[in-house]
This record gives structure tokens, C-alpha cells and sequence, in this order.
């Protein structure tokens, strides 16, 4: 039954709208569509948005794993290298603190209204994937490849199950996030 | 039904919410929440208009084919999902400016612009090489513990980091 909804596409664009409506409605009752706040996490001052994406990922983590484990879904880790990964994130990165929007989160912004999202942020994001599009062949068998290692994923590349990878993880990460509450930030 | 208006929710409601959102995306969908190949297609989608179906024969494009589908559909949505939560609580839109970007740059739009245009230049490429943003990898590759993603993760945060400290404790 779920196959014949995932191959059904009109039905998929719907579920696509349909899934979005509430993320950028929660990504903005959270305040992760405010450039003050996203700035704000990566000067240190505000960790309104570590606190929604760990909270997101400690959840997604379990939910999804019981889900597999319970043959539901399927995994659909993206594959990497460092040239890609590395590089890639880091040229992310410089760009996320110039602009203070991600592009999901520039989206939301554009739906509270923020001018410099639109204007600014979208048109310069379809700029940039329009380069990269352009100068995809010539980096894909160079630097893309680099450092090749796949779709692995951490319990695959340490070679033990999920679970054992799974709950250490998500300790970890409610640890992290119960000292960023005791420490009051 | 006040707290629909609310302006602002515990991060932890939200972050479980997305999280369950992802776990509604991998049974209905069989896809994991994402955002930047939206871009990619729609800049294909406007190239193609600019310079005709030509377009559609670049490499990139025969993976990523520039037309709407599921994740483009998502990102639609999270506009429009984004209107009404501050359509709800009542925010001041049409701004050009942030507050904290006000304070040490001046109210000038100008400036604004061109440092979120240039920034959004560098997270668009940066997005595609690395294969995916901070909901592709930061949120939804991170939850299924995949090595590219972990890795991504860091990478956006420490560029990011050192962009914002440069911005704002350098030259601000």
C-alpha cells in the first residue's frame, strides 16, 4: 500500500505541500526564521536553534530507527567524500553566517515577510545553484570525488548494529542539551 | 486556541514536531526532509526560460531534472506555513533589515542586501557540493546517523561561526 503512495506522484507533490505547511510553521513559532536568531546561535548568544535541531534529531533518530527496525521505512543516507563534504559545508557555512538564513529556514522567512530573504537570500541561492550546476563536470571527477567513502553510515563505518550506534548518540545529545539548559543559555 | 497566535514556542516543541514530521516524510514518502535541490531545480527552471531547453541537457540537470516535484512542493509549503505562523501572532513584515545586523551596520538596506546576496551565492553552491543544507543533512541525515552528514553538519556550523564572528566582531 505505502509503495503504490510513493510511486502515486500527484499524490506526493500534495504530501510535499502538505509536510512543509507545518515545518515552516514550526521553524517560525521557533523563531528559526528571525536572522537575529540564527546569528544569535552562531555568535553564541542564542541557542534557540541548537536546542530545535537536536531536539529534532534526537527524536528523528529514534523514530526513525524503530521504524526500520520495525521494516516501515527505509534509510536514505546521502553519499560523501571530503572534497564534497568538507569543502562543500565550509563554503555552506561562510555563506549561512553572511546571509543568517538556511535555505529552509529562508523560505520560512520569506513567508513572515523578510525582504533581505527574498531579495537577498533566495535569488542569491538559485544563483549559486545555477554555478554549481554549471561547474558540476568539472569538479565531479576531481575534487567531488576526493576522499571518496560512500553512503556509509556511522554503525556501517564501525561495523556494529544501529542500535549500538543509535542510543549512545541520542545520551549524548540530550546530555548536550541539558548543559546548554543548566548552564542557562 | 491562543497559542496558535503565541509569537514564540518552546524550541523543544518545535524540534520534536520537526522530528515527527520526518518520521510522516519516510513512511508516506519514502524521502527525508530537504530542502536545496528545490533550488537547484528552479534555477534550472529559470535558465531553461532564459536560454531554452538546452538547458536540460547540463549534466547537473539530468540528475537534478528542473521541474516541480515532492521537495519543491515542500518548500512552497513551508512559505506558506511560515505566512500563517506570523500572520497568527501578528509580526511586522516587509522588513529589509534585522535588529542585530541594524545595530552595527545602520539601517541601510543597501549594505544588507549585498551581504545576503553574496551569501546566498555562497550557500548555494555550497549546499550542491556538499549534497544537501542544514535540513538535508544538518537535520535529516544527521538522524540517520549517515557519515556525510555528520560531517556536513560541522562544517556548516564552523564556517558559519567564523563568518558571523568576522561580521560581527571584526568589522562590526
Amino acid at each position: 500500500m505505502l509503495r503504490a503512495l510513493h510511486a502515486n506522484k500527484p499524490a506526493q507533490l500534495l504530501i510535499g505541500f502538505l509536510v512543509g505547511l507545518p515545518f515552516g510553521f514550526l521553524l517560525q513559532k521557533g523563531g528559526a526564521t528571525q536572522y537575529d536568531v540564527i546569528i544569535g546561535q552562531l555568535l553564541f548568544t542564542d541557542f534557540t536553534v541548537v536546542k530545535i535541531m537536536l531536539s529534532a534529531v534526537v527524536t528523528g533518530t529514534l523514530g526513525i530507527h524503530l521504524l526500520r527496525s520495525l521494516g516501515v521505512v527505509r534509510l536514505h543516507p546521502k553519499p560523501g567524500s571530503l572534497g564534497a563534504s568538507v569543502i562543500g559545508s565550509l563554503i555552506f557555512g561562510l555563506g549561512f553566517g553572511s546571509l543568517g538564513y538556511c535555505p529552509g529556514t529562508v523560505a520560512g522567512a520569506v513567508g513572515q515577510g523578510s525582504l533581505d530573504a527574498l531579495f537577498g537570500g533566495v535569488v542569491g541561492i538559485l544563483i549559486g545553484a545555477g554555478l554549481f550546476a554549471h561547474v558540476y563536470p568539472r569538479l565531479r571527477a576531481g575534487i567531488l570525488s576526493w576522499g571518496d567513502f560512500g553512503d556509509v553510515t556511522l554503525p556501517q563505518l564501525l561495523k556494529v548494529p544501529p542500535w549500538v550506534v543509535v542510543v549512545p548518540v541520542v545520551a549524548a545529545l540530550i546530555g548536550l542539551l541539558w548543559w546548554i539548559e543548566s548552564s542557562g543559555a | 486556541m491562543h497559542w496558535l497566535a503565541l509569537g514564540e514556542w518552546s524550541p523543544y516543541v518545535v524540534g520534536i514536531g520537526i522530528g515527527v514530521l520526518s518520521w510522516i516524510t519516510f513512511i508516506l514518502s519514502d524521502k527525508p526532509i530537504g530542502c536545496s535541490t528545490a533550488f537547484t531545480r528552479a534555477s534550472g527552471m529559470l535558465e531553461r526560460l532564459l536560454r531554452g531547453r538546452g538547458v536540460l541537457n547540463k549534466e547537473y540537470y539530468r540528475q537534478f531534472v528542473p521541474e516541480i516535484e515532492w521537495e519543491w512542493m515542500l518548500v512552497v509549503g513551508v512559505v506558506v506555513g511560515a505566512f500563517i505562523s506570523a500572520r497568527l501572532s501578528g509580526e511586522s513584515t516587509g522588513r529589509w533589515v534585522p535588529d542585530t545586523w541594524a545595530a552595527s551596520f545602520g539601517a541601510s538596506p543597501v549594505l544588507r542586501w549585498v551581504v545576503a546576496l553574496v551569501g546566498g551565492v555562497l550557500m548555494g553552491v555550497g549546499a550542491r557540493w556538499a549534497g544537501g543544507c542544514t535540513s538535508g543533512h544538518g537535520i535529516s541525515g544527521t538522524l540517520q546517523l549517515a557519515a556525510s552528514s555528520w560531517l556536513a553538519a560541522m562544517g556548516f556550523f564552523a564556517g558559519g561561526i567564523v563568518m558571523a564572528m568576522f561580521i560581527f566582531r571584526v568589522l562590526g
